[in-house]
């Protein structure tokens, strides 16, 4: 049984998230994914899954090209993925998750579960309810039901997050006998160490092309110099002007959960400082950029905002003290669908009972005029673009803001927006504004911060200037490899 | 504009073509029995005084409904909010001393109250316990209608007889001032126009209707630009619960002039209709609670002229407002659709 | 003490079929809130329809027939129009309500057919359970019946176990080559099948004949025990034979007690809120499963997807 993926290309809209991709297995085969966010590494593998259709282009095993589309198919041409949320039902036991979709009744499903787990020794009981096990557990139960219905091609999807070392272990041995046994494995990550460890082979993505082949343990310096491109050397910037008192403190923070919580988190940002969060998404920057803004509650730790303790105080308190927060999803979280400009104005700045609109159409408009958006008073927020909405998210934050974080500023937007809303907020740092913001884009972060951390697996594993770094050096950080 | 009027205009057609042709089929000439209906509505002063009469509660509870759709709450408990608000107003009948000019706002008032605190009772179940206020409303309606059966046939019940048909009728200071020799009060009518108005201009103009709006239409994001989004849920029970318990102590007050168990009658129920109907807009409100009052009164002509249950009013309500939830359902998913087509970014 | 208990069984039976219709369609992800007007339209119907023919079966037929039809509206409007499912439901119930009414005028107080008794000899005389599980008509022995299929059928056979996965998470279901709209809609057509069974059951066995409001509410006090049994056929029968065994004490009691008979409908919401309150409520569940007084088999758990439409 072998895979080959013969010029593959998938498109949403006009992103090529995956362009002409080759790739070639053999039986017993241990294959990296390597690549960044946003290198097309998932949509390649949900495109072999059939979760998605690919626009153009052949997914062969065994000599017989893949009915596109349909996970059933894939699942009968011997092709199982283990996605980075395993999709199970929670209030299921173990064997009705088991049995699910399958043909076996109870009892053969509770034989075969057996069966499969003890093969590869992992330790799974048939009758226990699927919600009382760890995540690293739940993704036992997916791979078992996976191999029991025989599937010769296994794709897993950044498996490690959030996984004890001891589970890690314990899956990696497992891998290792079945590839003896002839299934091949294509194992997506951005761990540079692990892969290392684990595989064989590896195929590094960068920007929906496949950009390298080789054999494995490589350097990392050198899967890093595929990974990455060479970012445009950063520009001297004037030194903040800050009086060096502390915008916000965390100290020994724990806070979210599971794979995209954080832990241990200590971190101290000066008025008028700038910090990028990178890391690859998912390893708890969402978690610490509402931590820090008041969105979630600490498990455990102190944070203080001016000198002052806000520890799990109200979000009222957080805003009172001038911390604001800029979410990702803008219309999800940030703006009303329905309302216009002038109303969101209104509702984030307004105070007396009565509203007089046409005093906030009047206001709105000034906004509108500063911002430069592209939107009257009356228009729905839904209609702007991804640009305009972000310019109105941006006029809604208070002038005076101790803290600023951000998630994903920039994403989606065009250039010129980008670099219009960059503006702005650096004009903010002279009135002594932190910003705290996290990015997929290597190139912003090196940019516009004064200092970047790097978020792995739920920790800040570095913390440099960002004068200091060059976008290869990021990477290998991102990739977990402290060495550089 | 002459969108949003289609939308309303085109469900109408086809509605009425649905109930000329259940007409048609009952053996029933379609234009006649509507008209019977128009006719029995306003065919003279009387009738007019009536349909107005059923105007005011079902308005009434459709205002305070407008305000729990516009928080995004389905508020169906109203049926039990009216029943909290009458059995209110009620107490107060029997007990409060004095002439009209006290006891009537007295009885109001605590219509309000005893509507306000039902709806309270829903709120706390939704925010604190995450009820849904569909449930928690019918729960805490069937508790409402239960205490005012047992109250009209136990406690209060009429001297030596305890029957559903009633308390003993309450002593004349308690009834509505009327116009004229009809059922009608002004009193009534008053409350509904500054109900209406009242809840238009919250909605329109205020601080509070604005963040209403903004909770009901995305929580979250409300509570990112700084609403208190619990606090305006509760003020939204509140709003829907004491309007519907106005409405309560108006039908006690006005109509009923004791307390019977069937005090409300299905009219939160039609409320809840009539507001889907006018698509959450207090300015159709008005006119559709007007028209579905029509309805009510006028299908009674049915029966007398052409020897059809007057249920069919019922009937024609309910496809119309079915035709209108399922036409502006399709609508939306035509927005929608183009929506998501426009914005399809992806994780890659 | 035979004959409470066998009048319990059969006063309870309509519901039975009515709530654990709607358990089997609710398991599915579609909350049918038609439900007191379908059973109404459904009672009307099978009366009216026996009443005619002077067949109870083909009562029963039709009865089905016509609550199949409104499920299907409610589950068609959701999946394929992608309406709020409450918001057709609701009007639903109010127009079928009102359908009842009207079509319904006619057959008003007449005497009409009803369902005839079969023990079955021997084991009827068993004591105790015997009238009440063996001396009974068709209709009661199908409730019981019932009880045992479905609760076989969502907790052990495959097309169940799809069922259930539809409800819970439809898009796992749909990772696994479950057509998740095909259940959804089959669903909807056998509960609401079953909840018109139900409807026939009362006016053609309990509360022989038709008059307005027949059913008195009994809709929402299905919906009410569906969730206080926790979406389980053997608990929400279970909770229908309690709410059953509360009316026959009622009535008992009538005399001494006024007004019992009329607080007995809303009996089971208090219950039924308190369920909600702990399927929702995860400090409140930890809480009773740590101090060992409730059983983890007893906490209800609503199915996740209920009531919201799946877009693959």
């Amino acid at each position: 049984m072998s895979l080959l993926i013969r010029n593959v290309t998938k498109r949403f809209g006009s992103l090529v998230a995956n362009d002409n991709i080759v790739l070639e297995l053999e039986p017993g085969a241990l294959h990296a994914v390597l690549g960044e966010n946003g290198a097309g590494k998932s949509t390649l593998m949900k495109l072999i899954a059939g979760t998605l259709q690919q626009d153009a282009g052949e997914i062969i095993m065994n000599g017989q090209a893949i009915p596109p589309g349909s996970p059933a198919a894939a699942l009968t041409a011997g092709v199982g993925m283990l996605a980075q949320e395993p999709l199970v039902c929670l209030p299921f036991s173990n064997r009705e998750n088991f049995r699910l979709g399958s043909a076996w009744d109870l009892e053969e499903a509770t034989q075969k579960l057996r069966q499969q787990s003890q093969k590869i020794g992992f330790r799974l009981h048939p009758a226990a309810i699927t919600r009382s096990l760890s995540v690293g557990e739940r993704q036992q139960l997916e791979m078992v039901r996976l191999l029991a219905r025989g599937i010769r091609l296994l794709i897993l999807d950044e498996p490690t997050s959030g996984l004890t070392g001891q589970q890690r272990d314990q899956l990696f041995a497992a891998l290792r006998q079945l590839a003896t046994e002839g299934l091949m494995v294509l194992f997506v990550s951005h761990k540079l160490e692990e892969v290392n460890e684990l595989c064989r082979t590896v195929t590094v993505m960068r920007r929906g092309k496949v950009v390298g082949e080789t054999t494995l343990p490589k350097p990392e310096a050198d899967l890093v110099s595929l990974m990455f491109e060479q970012a445009a050397p950063t520009q001297a910037r004037a030194p903040i002007a800050t009086d060096g008192s502390a915008a916000v403190e965390l100290s020994g923070v724990d806070a979210g959960y599971g794979r995209q919580g954080i832990a241990g988190i200590d971190l101290a940002v000066a008025r008028g400082e700038v910090i990028g969060i990178a890391g690859l998404e998912g390893s708890g920057q969402g978690a610490l950029l509402r931590a820090l803004s008041g969105q979630i509650a600490l498990r455990k730790g102190r944070l203080a905002v001016s000198g002052r303790d806000l520890t799990n105080r109200r979000l009222r308190e957080f805003r009172k003290q001038g911390v604001a927060f800029l979410p990702g999803g803008r219309l999800e979280e940030g703006l009303i669908p329905d309302l216009s400009i002038a109303e969101h104005l209104e509702l984030a700045n307004g105070t007396r009972f009565l509203i007089d609109w046409d005093h906030a159409r009047t206001r709105s408009q000034a906004s509108i005029d500063t911002f430069r958006i592209k939107g009257y008073p009356d228009t729905s927020v839904d209609a702007l673009s991804g640009g305009n909405q972000q310019r109105v998210l941006l006029s809604l934050l208070p002038p005076k803001l101790a803290l600023l974080v951000m998630e994903q500023p920039t994403r989606g937007l065009d250039v010129e927006s980008a670099a219009y809303i960059w503006n702005r907020l650096l004009e903010r740092r002279r009135d002594g504004t932190a910003i705290v913001f996290a990015s997929s884009d290597l190139d912003e972060i090196l940019t516009y911060s004064d200092r970047v951390l790097v978020v792995f697996d739920g920790r800040v594993i570095a913390s440099r200037p960002a004068s200091d770094l060059d976008a290869e050096q990021l990477g290998t950080l991102i990739g977990g490899v402290l060495a550089a | 504009m002459t969108r949003r009027i289609a939308s309303f205009l085109v469900p109408l057609a086809v509605a009425l073509g649905i109930t000329a042709l259940l007409l048609i089929v009952a053996g029933a000439p379609p234009l006649e029995a509507l008209g019977l209906i128009g006719e029995g509505a306003f065919g003279d002063t009387t009738r007019i005084a009536d349909t107005l009469t059923a105007w005011i509660p079902l308005g009434m509870a459709a205002a305070g409904l407008v305000v729990t759709f516009r928080a995004g709450l389905w508020n169906i408990g109203v049926e039990g909010q009216i029943i909290a608000g009458a059995i209110a107003a009620s107490a107060v009948s029997r007990s409060a001393p004095g002439g009209p000019a006290i006891v009537i706002p007295l009885l109001l008032l605590a219509g309000v109250l005893g509507g306000a605190l039902w709806g309270w009772l829903a709120g706390i179940l939704r925010v604190k316990g995450r009820v849904n206020e569909i449930f928690g409303g019918i729960g805490l309606g069937f508790v409402a209608q239960s205490f005012a059966t047992y109250l009209v046939i136990g406690p209060w019940k009429r001297a030596g007889v305890a029957s559903t048909s009633g308390t003993e009728p309450f002593r004349e200071e308690t009834w509505l001032p009327t116009i004229g020799d009809t059922r009608l009060s002004w009193v009534g009518l008053t409350l509904l126009v500054i109900a209406l108005v009242g809840v238009g201009f919250m909605l329109g103009r205020t601080r509070f209707g604005l963040r209403l709006r903004a909770v009901g239409s995305n929580p979250a994001s409300a509570r990112l630009l700084g609403v208190p989004a619990n606090a305006t849920l509760y003020w939204a029970f509140l709003w829907g619960g004491g309007l519907a318990g106005l409405a309560g102590g108006l039908l006690v007050a006005g109509l009923q002039h004791k307390l019977v168990p069937a005090i409300a009658g299905g009219r939160g129920f039609l409320a809840v209709l009539v507001v889907l109907l006018a698509r959450n807009r207090v300015a159709f409100v008005a006119p559709i609670a007007l028209f579905f009052a029509a309805i009510s009164v006028g299908s009674s002509q049915l029966q007398l002229r052409l020897d059809l249950d007057s249920s069919l009013g019922a009937v024609i309500q309910g496809v119309l407002v079915l035709a209108a939830v399922l036409y502006a359902g399709w609508q939306a998913r035509r927005v929608l659709v183009k929506r998501l087509a426009a914005s399809a970014e992806a994780t890659v | 003490m035979d004959a409470t208990f066998a009048s319990i069984i059969a006063a309870a039976a309509p519901l039975v079929y009515a709530a654990v219709g709607e358990a089997i369609t609710e398991r599915a992800g579609i909350v049918n809130l038609s439900l007191d007007g379908s059973i109404l339209l459904s009672a009307m119907t099978g009366f009216a329809v026996a009443f005619t023919t002077g067949r109870v079966g083909l009562g029963f037929a039709a009865a089905a027939g016509v609550s199949a039809l409104v499920a299907l509206l409610v589950a068609w409007s959701g999946i394929s129009l992608r309406l709020n499912q409450v918001a057709v439901g609701f009007v639903l119930t109010l127009l079928a309500a009102a359908v009842a009414s009207y079509q319904g005028e006619g057959f008003v107080h007449q005497p009409g057919p009803s369902v005839t008794p079969r023990p079955i000899p021997v084991l009827a005389d068993i004591p105790v359970v015997g009238r009440a599980l063996f001396g009974q008509n068709l209709s009661v022995y199908g409730s019981l019946l019932l009880v045992a299929a479905a609760g076989w059928f969502l907790a052990r056979s495959r097309p169940g176990l799809s069922l259930r996965a539809v409800g819970e998470r439809p898009e796992v279901a749909h990772a696994r080559g479950i057509n998740v709209n095909r259940y959804r809609y089959l669903a909807a057509l056998v509960g609401g099948a079953l909840v018109g069974v139900g409807g026939a059951a009362f006016s053609l066995d309990q509360k022989l004949g038709w008059s307005d409001g027949h059913t008195a509410g009994f809709g929402w006090i299905a919906l009410a025990i569906v969730i206080f049994g926790g979406w389980q056929p053997l608990r929400v029968a279970l909770g229908c034979y309690l709410f059953g065994a509360l009316q026959v004490v009622a009535l008992r009691l009538q005399s001494r007690i006024p007004g019992l008979a009329q607080i007995l409908p809303s009996i089971p919401f208090p219950l039924m809120i308190f369920a909600l309150l702990l399927v929702n409520s995860a400090g409140l569940r930890r809480l009773l499963v740590r101090s060992h007084r409730v059983s983890r088999w007893l906490l209800p758990e609503a199915p996740a997807a209920l009531g919201r439409n799946f877009v693959p």
